[in-house]
């Protein structure tokens, strides 16, 4: 295979040493000689150093084997000992107690409650902020707003958690009493916040890769620019806008330590967002704190529920690359 | 299109202008809001944790008591665990960047690399965490060491490097490649020498870019087995361990509010960490930059 990409683009590197060789064979001479293993000490670490490229290049390729091979493995067995219909439609989720129950609707409404109450806040604000970063703030407010909105991304999780349960939550109490410390609402707001960047600046670019000959024909037409961002260059940036929701709920879903800390580990069947709640990747890290032997059903369920959050975001993920493929507007 | 008459159209006009504005308030008001976010997180976290800043903070192992807590051993395990990421990354990462882009070509494995890579940065960090837990905790035996944890990080970043590096090298003009294949090198050579001083500034950035993710991951380490209260620092890559973040997350789910007050210093440390590392990329940038132009 690397000697085929040698032979193929590498017009100077091949080229270069097969006239060396046929030179070398003609004359027979000492230099020659010389030539020919001059050739064979250019082409050997060659053909090493592109084995060892080729195999740092699989790692990531294995890397994706391996996570599907880990979670189908223990899932599987996991499904031999509790049936898949359970599991997939059960609105009990008990393992970790004495009566076992397997019904992961329990986290998978918790997970989708935390990621569509997340995009609630995240999804006007990102897409406004991105309409004022590409169509009204000027080029040197644009260049200092946006990378200070990336901070937020940049922020760790962890972080994130810590302001949810200890300042939204108890903003949320003062509000109303009947909140509980631990619930849906305070993690998903604090959520939102973080996929907030991640939503304007993919939009912001999709908009911005708009040609500006398409606005100009609009002003031409006497649309204000209220018009031209919602009825131009928003519907013709649609296909990216699309896919940065749907990456936005994809990260949401997999969100981990905010609402690990703040909404709760109380397997619940409800979308009431001011109760305790526990979501797929909470559940992950509760099992993991606490010394489940390996080798359990319990510690099976972690891979069976990772299996599942593997496969939501796996196409979700899908969903956003078709979008942009299928329902992209060509100009030019 | 119905013919309006021009006294219809100025009261027309009159309310789309108003309109406009409106939702230029609109816009403005929402960057205004998230930015007011980022502000009012960054002063509430400091005023929670500034009083508990200091050096014994930081050089001080955990403790049951929350007043002489310390992160010493989470600091150092944090040190251990991101530095093994970041070496085995970057040496994985830049080595596939080369490959996708000066050797492979359209073959079959870069393109199944190429799709592999969009889809595993969208893998939800949690999902590395069972992974490391089954092949490098369990299958390699390496128990839940700082090799395990760092190899972990190292394929959770690989994407991020990948992608940096990528970009980086493909901005590197052809006229260089060219004048070197030109000269008779060789194809290693040509990367060696002329692709890679070129793309470095591009390629660290990203690499900066996948530390400063690896030093505030938790989730993937806890699944990995991490311990949350470790009082001693890692000696060697088999010693088990525990990061800053994890043990942020430890001090906030206990009730206490002296853990609460350590939490927030450990963020504030945490996030003094992580402007260094932003600050480092860019001066290195700088750097890199000068010395290519002059």
């Amino acid at each position: 295979m690397a000697s085929d990409h040698t032979g193929l683009d590498g017009s100077g590197n091949g080229a270069g040493s097969g006239s060396g060789n046929n030179s070398g064979n003609g004359s027979g001479g000492g230099q020659a000689g010389r030539a020919l293993r001059g050739g064979w000490r250019r082409v050997l670490p060659e053909r090493f150093i592109s084995a060892f490229l080729i195999v740092c290049t699989l790692m990531s390729v294995l890397t994706t084997a391996g996570i599907i091979f880990v979670l189908l493995f223990q899932a599987l067995q996991f499904f031999g000992e509790v049936s898949f219909i359970e599991f997939i439609t059960g609105t009990r989720w008990t393992p970790l107690f004495h009566s076992k129950q397997f019904g992961v609707l329990a986290l998978v409404s918790a997970t989708f409650l935390t990621a569509i109450l997340s995009m609630v806040v995240a999804l006007p604000l990102g897409l406004l902020s991105a309409i004022f970063l590409s169509e009204y703030a000027p080029e040197g407010a644009r260049r200092v707003i946006k990378p200070v909105l990336e901070v937020l991304a940049g922020i760790p999780t962890v972080v994130y958690g810590y302001f949810a349960l200890l300042f939204v939550t108890p903003l949320l109490q003062r509000i109303s009493e009947d909140i509980f410390v631990f619930n849906a609402m305070s993690a998903s707001i604090v959520m939102g916040i973080m996929i907030l960047p991640m939503v304007a600046s993919l939009s912001e670019d999709a908009m911005r890769a708009v040609p500006r000959s398409l606005r100009e024909g609009a002003y031409a037409l006497g649309a204000t620019k209220l018009e031209v961002a919602t009825q131009v260059v928003v519907p013709a940036a649609l296909s990216g806008i699309v896919s940065a929701f749907i990456l936005a709920v994809s990260r949401a879903i997999g969100e981990t330590m905010i609402v690990t800390i703040a909404a709760g580990q109380t397997p619940n069947f409800t979308f009431n967002p001011f109760v305790p709640i526990e979501t797929m990747t909470a559940y992950i890290v509760q099992v993991s704190l606490g010394d489940t032997p390996t080798g359990t059903l319990e510690y099976k369920t972690i891979f069976a529920v990772a299996l599942l959050l593997f496969a939501i975001t796996l196409v979700m993920n899908l969903l956003s690359q078709y979008v942009v493929r299928r329902f992209r507007e060509e100009y030019e | 299109m119905a013919v309006i008459t021009q006294r219809e159209f100025a009261r027309t006009k009159a309310r789309r202008v108003w309109m406009g504005r409106g939702f230029y308030a609109l816009c403005l008001l929402a960057v205004c809001i998230s930015l007011a976010m980022l502000g009012v997180l960054l002063v509430y976290l400091g005023s929670q944790g500034y009083g508990r800043v200091s050096w014994d903070f930081i050089t001080s192992f955990p403790s049951r008591f929350p007043e002489r807590a310390g992160i010493y051993a989470a600091l150092i395990g944090s040190i251990y665990v991101v530095g093994i990421a970041g070496i085995v990354s970057f040496v994985l990462g830049v080595a596939a960047a080369v490959y996708l882009e000066e050797y492979a070509g359209r073959s079959r494995l870069a393109q199944i690399a190429r799709v592999n890579i969009a889809n595993l940065a969208g893998v939800p960090s949690i999902v590395y965490g069972l992974l490391g837990l089954e092949i490098f905790v369990r299958v390699m035996e390496l128990g839940r060491s700082v090799m395990a944890g760092g190899l972990t990080l190292a394929l959770l970043v690989l994407p991020i490097i990948i992608v940096a590096s990528g970009e980086a090298i493909r901005a590197v003009p052809g006229s260089l490649r060219e004048g070197g294949f030109g000269l008779g090198a060789t194809r290693w050579q040509v990367v060696r020498h002329l692709v890679l001083p070129q793309a470095m500034p591009g390629i660290l950035t990203g690499v900066i870019l996948a530390v400063s993710r690896a030093i505030g991951e938790t989730a993937p380490l806890i699944a990995m087995g991490a311990l949350t209260f470790v009082p001693f620092a890692p000696d060697g890559p088999l010693s088990r361990f525990t990061v800053l973040p994890i043990q942020i997350f430890n001090w906030v789910s206990r009730p206490q509010e002296g853990f609460h007050e350590a939490a927030a210093a450990g963020i504030i440390v945490l996030l003094v960490v992580l402007l260094l590392m932003n600050a480092l990329a860019v001066i290195l940038r700088n750097k890199f930059q000068n010395r290519l132009e002059g």
